[in-house]
């Protein structure tokens, strides 16, 4: 899509580049300058009447690039449009979750990411003109992936980028179009019909499927007449990227209202190849012009990095947010999905990882309705599952704004008061809310989901996202991944059973197979026993503390909403 | 004695804080005061021991601590 308004969210305006001042005209880093996916001429260019394909993503962004990989590893014919041909200008995205990687590593690029990315398990909040405290976070164990990397957006869509090609040498049907720029959509009961403008002229193509992860300013909305709903709150961010010497510690500092920024909150993330990222929470009525002038920004940046650092700019930008969402994420053949669908305030990197959350839901209930093993209407069941996630991330957002950026006096009194307190007393510090890591949505209220029938632990209920296990040397989720799945432990059950041309197939696993005692922890509780259903985006469908056909049979059928 | 309990203790912290804030959205200051001084009564009295309330007392000047 266009880089512009992706890149600036909902003000689709007042972007500056600025290369390092140190170094003049050279660029700090060629990923932005050479095309990932140039612009081809394609035989559809020439085709006598429009060529009609399976699928058409707008925007190859994370969430179109995911989308893109997820279908063609389902053997589903997809095409990606963008209007640009290269990965995001600037860091962007930059905090992705454990959720967000095991997808990743679903759709085989989640590797690179994490070889790539940092981690910090360190921290200091800062209130006024002082340090509050700091903290250690305990690492998780039993995990695969760590519970979050940063690592810039635009080295997590070129893995992605990555991958198709390799999907592509294997002779997967999947094509990315640079600087392909759709102008106009017509929408129809069993197809949509593209109008798509490249440097050499105007071309129509067809599809069956539109996907649109065209971002906060999607055309495709704009053009459908669909709008957001529910404004829920407004904010800009001075957003730079900043390259410092590699001794600067790799911790997450956190101020409220500090001295260099009154009234508002910074931020200091470190990110990969010594590039250190800041957020300047700035309020919603600013003249932006004046803010993001170097003249303005630098003296700010001194002041939280103190006088003595050396730093070069690489990238800065005005960031606009706002907290809202589509009624729904489906309009018969069109889909929306990531930014385009919903926004979120940056508190707690709910952006880009709830998008991929997005695209993990979406893409094999579509492989199944394209194959006609489910009805079309399993497709609504993406706009309600993600239009309850979208909901808790705008909810738990709004919440860290609101002690970012409190709206009364009295919220104000409050928040103080809990940092005042958090620097003596430990009890107030969960309390400090800085933005909440991005957790995958139980769906609660899932009509895919089947009435829990084990007293299991909480966090495996039907609806919630499989967590991962260490099973000895190897893990659980990679076992579960792209298709329904019949997990079983210390419970008999046959090797598969299929209902309605939808497979579900076994995985055998006893309490003994992970001497750490996680797996139990994690999918037995006090049960004995237990078998569950798992979808193919590794959510439970269905869980009992033994396997019984029947109603195994009808869990299937409810998953692919056909109950 | 019995301690005070200064360690994180509360089931839902990020929802108990969002409903304390919205329990004064709307009332203007003085109202505002009230309800935390109402607040202040209630838990205390649910505290009840006499030897916590002295201790969440001297905690709340952040001295000595």
């Amino acid at each position: 899509m266009t880089r512009s308004p992706r890149h600036d969210h909902a003000a689709g305006q007042d972007r500056v580049r600025r290369r390092r001042q140190s170094i003049g005209e050279e660029p700090m880093n060629k990923i932005f300058e050479v095309p990932l996916y140039a612009y081809e001429r394609s035989p559809d260019q020439d085709a006598a009447s429009s060529v009609r394909h399976k699928v058409i993503v707008i925007g190859a962004g994370p969430i179109g690039l995911a989308t893109a990989i997820d279908l063609a590893q389902q053997g589903v014919e997809v095409v990606v449009l963008d209007d640009n041909d290269k990965v995001s200008f600037g860091s962007r995205a930059i905090c992705f979750s454990q959720r967000t990687l095991d997808i990743a590593d679903r759709l085989g690029a989640g590797q690179p990411m994490v070889e790539k990315g940092v981690f910090w398990d360190a921290g200091k909040v800062y209130f006024d003109d002082r340090q509050v405290y700091e903290f250690n976070l305990q690492p998780d164990t039993g995990y695969a992936n760590p519970a979050f990397i940063n690592l810039q957006q635009y080295y997590f869509e070129k893995a992605f980028v990555e991958r198709i090609r390799e999907l592509q040498a294997d002779g997967a049907p999947v094509e990315i179009r640079g600087r392909n720029k759709v102008e106009a959509i017509g929408t129809h009961d069993d197809h949509v019909k593209l109008e798509v403008e490249t440097p050499e002229g105007p071309y129509n193509v067809e599809a069956d499927w539109l996907i649109a992860c065209d971002g906060a300013n999607s055309p495709t909305r704009r053009m459908l007449g669909l709008d957001f709903e529910g404004r829920v709150f407004e904010d800009n961010f001075l957003i730079a990227d900043v390259v410092m010497e590699a001794d600067f510690p790799s911790e997450r500092w956190f101020w409220f209202d500090p001295p260099f920024n009154r009234g508002q909150s910074a931020l200091l993330h470190k990110q990969p190849d010594n590039v250190w990222r800041i957020d300047l929470q700035l309020g919603w009525d600013i003249d932006k012009e004046q803010e993001k002038r170097p003249e303005n920004v630098i003296p700010r940046l001194k002041a939280m990095l103190g006088e003595d650092v050396k730093f070069d700019l690489e990238w800065v930008s005005i960031y606009t947010f706002q907290c809202r969402r589509m009624e729904r994420f489906r309009y018969g053949r069109v889909l929306f999905a990531g930014d385009s669908a919903h926004q979120v305030s940056p508190f707690g990197a709910r952006g880009a990882n709830s998008g991929l959350q997005d695209a993990d839901n979406l893409c094999w209930k579509l492989k199944l309705v394209i194959d006609g093993k489910a009805p079309e209407l399993l497709l609504d069941s993406y706009s309600r599952e993600r239009v309850e996630a979208a909901d808790e991330n705008i909810r738990m957002s709004t919440r860290s704004t609101e002690f970012i950026t409190p709206k009364s006096d009295m919220s104000r009194l409050l928040r103080d008061a809990v940092l005042d307190l958090s620097e003596h007393y430990e009890f107030a510090r969960p309390l400090v809310n800085s933005g909440r890591l991005s957790t995958p949505c139980a769906y609660s209220g899932s009509s895919l989901s089947s009435a829990d029938a084990l007293n299991g632990p909480d966090i495996t209920r039907p609806g919630s996202a499989c967590p991962d296990a260490p099973l000895g040397d190897e893990f659980l989720l990679p076992k579960l991944a792209g298709k329904f799945t019949l997990l079983t432990i210390d419970a008999d059950a046959p090797d598969s059973i299929e209902e309605g041309g939808v497979e579900a197939t076994r995985l055998a696993l006893s309490v003994k197979d992970d001497p750490t005692l996680e797996l139990k922890r994690r999918y037995l509780g006090d049960a004995a026993s237990a078998a569950y259903l798992i979808r193919p985006d590794q959510h439970v469908a269905a869980r009992r503390d033994t396997f019984e056909e029947n109603a195994f049979r009808q869990a299937i059928r409810r998953a692919t909403g056909k109950e | 004695m019995t301690d005070l309990i200064l360690t994180p203790n509360l089931d839902n912290a990020d929802g108990f804080y969002a409903d304390l804030v919205t329990a004064h959205d709307g009332l203007g200051r003085p109202d505002s005061d009230a309800l935390n001084a109402r607040l202040v009564l209630i838990l205390a009295n649910h505290i009840g021991n006499e030897d916590v309330l002295s201790q969440a007392l001297k905690a709340a000047t952040l001295k000595d601590s």
